[in-house]
């Protein structure tokens, strides 16, 4: 029996970028871009159901974002996570990878004891692949960062292969582990059925806040006892939950900033016309040598 | 993401569009137990909400997961090794997918493991899976022996099949055909016979079996001694255990994800479904409307599929300097094919509602007679739906199989000489479709299993009273043509009738099947382009072609292209 903990986070959806969805200065309007579960977080999730399906378990899937954050904590309960924990504060807004990992550190310690935590490799927001590292040293616990598998658990130590440049490596560690996971690493399963019908009412306080706000029929507090009792409470941490440092939170807690976005276009030149012969074929080879494309 | 529920309005219209309330209702028992089961629907809004984030799941699984595996599935296809079937790769990973998805037991109750949904969403279902992989649809459509168990076995063979078909441990097949009992299942032989402690078992070979090599088995066998018809047949479950053998499994031109195996039950320990002799007459006769329907679903999600490809490629491809699909002999073929596509799933859609009105009636009535309470009502009603669902279920299957060679016939050929080639999708669903209009019953026997319906003009008073509404702007026009082609059809239908010749009817009645389909289909659209502004060009291009197909059918009946019959021997002449 392994208790884990999956990082999960809300991205705009990269894939299907239109006109509307670039500003001029090159940045993204996220406003225009349908949300999505980060690709990589749910290889880890799929992970971690791996490990709960072998060895038995439970999984607690957290994300830190805003309150609409909560649709990707209701997709990990319809993967099949047990439970889904919602941080979230608007003293939380505008954190980089190390305001972030402070915040994830402090909720993962209020959660509870644990055995593995997983994390996507990175963000396609982002793509620092930094919070998982950094989670895992404010935690003081080890880390594999490149997951492509997780070949054996055994008492308190894991075996995984991660991959490094031209290969894998295998490596022991001892519990409890950070894991990042490569997109490689497992086929994320759909969602079952039966839990997306049982928990599609599954809500955080602040979706159940809404709820009561203009209608003086109801409580918040009798509301949260009604779908606790349900499991569809998805709890949610907030700052004060967490008693933690403000200063280190959020974007005063953040010392990356943003110089210059630059947009790069990429256009094509003049078609290059390779002969299908050794001759041809290798001076291309030669020519993307010279430009770095190659080795 | 993609998602082959969510990137098709046309399904979306017809799931806002069908109404289930009743059905729904009765299958839920009013709602009154939803509590048992965190997932069971609080009212009729909550369930359809439950359908419709199901069958986006279906959608996701479909468009992600199962047609990027299509190509593989049909390279690598089912293959067998000292009798032991093996799917290919991409099949194995599609099930235990839909396994883990909870959707391998769609309409089985939820005391063993299922959803309970309506028949109507399954299908929905069924369309989204085929047009993702085709011969996936074999595999993930035989939970519906579930179904047959579940309507006629008792609780102890319920409790001991469906649980494992629902969890995805156990696949299903339906042992019927024979080599000598195809077409005819009358003629079927393998024999079940009894030990002295009334302990039955199986002997004999069955054909051309789709998924042989299942866990659990539907047998048809011949229960009583010494009887030829299909008086003497019983239905039989039993384990796919080593007393069945696969002997092997065929060479097939499409499909080839579906292993289709030839079996021999060795003393195969079965037990009896249902009563003894009621085998064909009743138990297949019912798994049919829902096999029939399930083909359906096949043909309109292939069909669905080779539109989508012809249509992109007709976009991108240029000649003559511009998009193909500006060529407007190019476009009008497209525009059938959508037409043809759109009309195909109001008919489907209409017939799916239909059998599951059948099946919540008969439900109800079988309820309300064992309670003792009066049924006359509800037996009057379910007898009016049974008509038409025999009627439905054959036209549907022979419209949509038909339709779906069609077109994935013209699919290719807008590809041209690329769509030849087997690195194009359309190749594979063109061989794909060449089974949906033979197996479960070919074109020729829909048309016949039809045929009565039309002949009784069961519809009569439907048409009637669509022919008294009154219709706005250009449906005016179109309601006119109907009508026409309703006179043409009683016409038709005097003359055959008048001509007291068997043979003669038997070969009209496609005919006349083509003219009541047309007029059946043709008021549906009239009815969607009420509601829906776009499905006035839909409405339009059906009806405008079926009027000149009508006259045309009528002209073959009167001036009796079929007369020649008689000298067929003289016009068959073989090579020497």
């Amino acid at each position: 029996m392994y208790t884990s903990i999956v990082l999960v986070k809300q991205v705009p959806d990269t894939s299907n970028i239109s006109g509307q969805v670039m500003k001029e200065d090159g940045t993204v309007n996220r406003s225009k871009l349908p949300a999505v579960f980060n690709f990589e977080d749910r290889v880890a999730l799929e992970l971690a159901l791996q490990i709960r399906d072998r060895f038995g378990g439970t999984i607690t899937a957290v994300t830190m974002g805003p309150p609409r954050a909560s649709d990707v904590l209701r997709e990990c309960l319809y993967m099949g996570a047990d439970s889904a924990y919602l941080i979230t504060d608007r003293k939380f807004a505008g954190a980089d990878t190390l305001a972030t990992s402070y915040v994830l550190c402090e909720a993962i310690k209020r959660i509870g004891i644990y055995d593995f935590v997983f994390a996507g490799r990175q963000a396609i927001d982002g793509d620092t692949a930094q919070v998982g590292p950094q989670t895992a040293e404010k935690l003081d616990i080890p880390q594999v960062t490149y997951t492509e598998a997780i070949l054996d658990v055994r008492d308190r130590t894991a075996r995984v292969r991660r991959k490094i440049e031209g290969g894998y490596e295998i490596l022991e560690t001892t519990l409890p582990v950070l894991l990042t996971v490569l997109k490689d690493a497992a086929i994320p399963r759909p969602f079952s059925a039966k839990r997306v019908m049982a928990f599609k009412g599954a809500k955080s306080l602040l979706e159940l806040e809404k709820m009561v706000e203009g209608n003086s029929l109801l409580y918040i507090d009798k509301l949260v006892h009604e779908y606790r009792g349900r499991s569809l409470f998805i709890p949610t941490l907030t700052a004060d939950d967490l008693e933690i440092d403000v200063g280190r939170c959020g974007i005063r807690g953040s010392p990356t900033k943003v110089h210059k976005v630059e947009s790069v276009v990429l256009a094509g030149s003049s078609p290059a016309k390779i002969e299908n012969t050794t001759a041809g074929i290798s001076s291309m080879i030669d020519s993307l040598l010279a430009d770095k494309i190659l080795g | 993401m993609a998602n082959y529920f969510l990137d098709n309005p046309d399904i979306d219209f017809h799931f806002r569009g069908c109404d289930l309330r009743e059905v729904v209702a009765h299958s839920e028992d009013g709602y009154a137990r939803s509590r048992e089961y965190p997932f069971a629907p609080v009212d009729y809004d909550d369930a359809m909400d439950n359908y419709r984030k199901v069958l986006e799941v279906v959608g996701d699984l479909a468009a992600n997961y199962i047609a990027p595996r299509a190509a593989s599935v049909d390279t690598d296809g089912a293959s067998i090794a000292d009798g032991k079937v093996s799917y290919a790769g991409g099949t194995r990973e599609n099930l235990r997918e839909l396994g883990q998805a909870d959707l391998l037991g769609m309409v089985l109750p939820r005391r063993f493991g299922g959803l309970q949904f309506p028949f109507t969403i399954y299908m929905m279902a069924t369309e989204i899976i085929s047009r993702a992989d085709a011969s996936l649809m074999n595999i993930f459509g035989l939970q519906d022996i579930g179904e047959t168990i579940h309507k006629f076995g008792t609780e102890e063979q319920c409790e001991e099949f469906l649980p494992r078909i629902c969890s995805g441990e156990h696949t299903g097949a339906m042992a019927l055909t024979e080599p000598d009992a195809g077409s005819d299942l009358q003629a079927v032989k393998l024999h079940a016979y009894q030990d002295e402690r009334g302990k039955w078992f199986l002997r004999g070979v069955k054909r051309f079996i789709t998924n042989g090599n299942a866990e659990v088995l539907l047998v048809l066998a011949r229960s009583e001694p010494g009887t030829r018809d299909g008086r003497g047949l019983s239905l039989f479950v039993c384990n796919g255990d080593s007393t069945v053998r696969v002997r092997r499994i065929e060479n097939k031109l499409g499909i080839h994800g579906s292993p289709t195996c030839e079996l021999q039950f060795n003393d195969t320990p079965a037990q009896l479904v249902g009563a003894r002799r009621f085998g064909l007459i009743k138990y297949v006769l019912d798994l049919m409307y829902r096999a029939r329907m399930g083909v359906s679903a096949q043909a309109l999600g292939i069909s669905q599929a080779a539109y989508e490809e012809a249509l992109k490629y007709a976009r991108e491809r240029r000649q003559f300097g511009r998009a193909i699909s500006e060529i407007p002999v190019v476009s009008n073929m497209l525009i059938d094919m959508r037409v043809m596509l759109e009309a195909n799933r109001s008919l489907f859609y209409a017939s799916a509602v239909c059998v599951d009105e059948k099946e919540m009636l008969e439900s109800l009535v079988g309820r309300l007679k064992s309670e003792k309470k009066p049924f006359a009502d509800e037996n009057s009603r379910l007898k009016e739906v049974t008509k038409a669902a025999n009627l439905l279920t054959p036209l549907t299957k022979y419209t949509l199989a038909e339709s779906c060679n069609k077109i994935t016939y013209d699919a290719i050929q807008i590809h041209g000489g690329t769509g030849y080639m087997k690195e194009f999708r359309v190749e594979r669903l063109a061989r794909d479709a060449r089974i949906t209009n033979i197996y479960e019953g070919t074109s020729q026997l829909q048309v016949v299993a039809a045929s009565g319906g039309v002949i009784n003009d069961v519809l009569g008073e439907y048409f009637s009273g669509k022919e008294r509404k009154e219709y706005r702007g250009g449906l005016t026009k179109l309601s006119g043509h109907l009508k026409e082609i309703r006179r043409l059809f009683l016409e038709s239908l005097r003359y055959v009738v008048g001509k007291k010749d068997n043979a003669f009817q038997d070969v009209a009645s496609r005919d006349l099947v083509d003219l009541y389909g047309s007029l059946y289909v043709g008021y549906l659209l009239l009815g969607e382009a009420e509601r829906d502004a776009r499905k006035v060009f839909i409405a339009n291009r059906y009806v405008v072609n079926a009027m000149a197909s009508a006259r045309k059918s009528a002209e073959a009946i009167r001036s009796e292209t079929f007369g020649d019959l008689l000298h067929a021997d003289d016009i068959l002449v073989a090579a020497r």
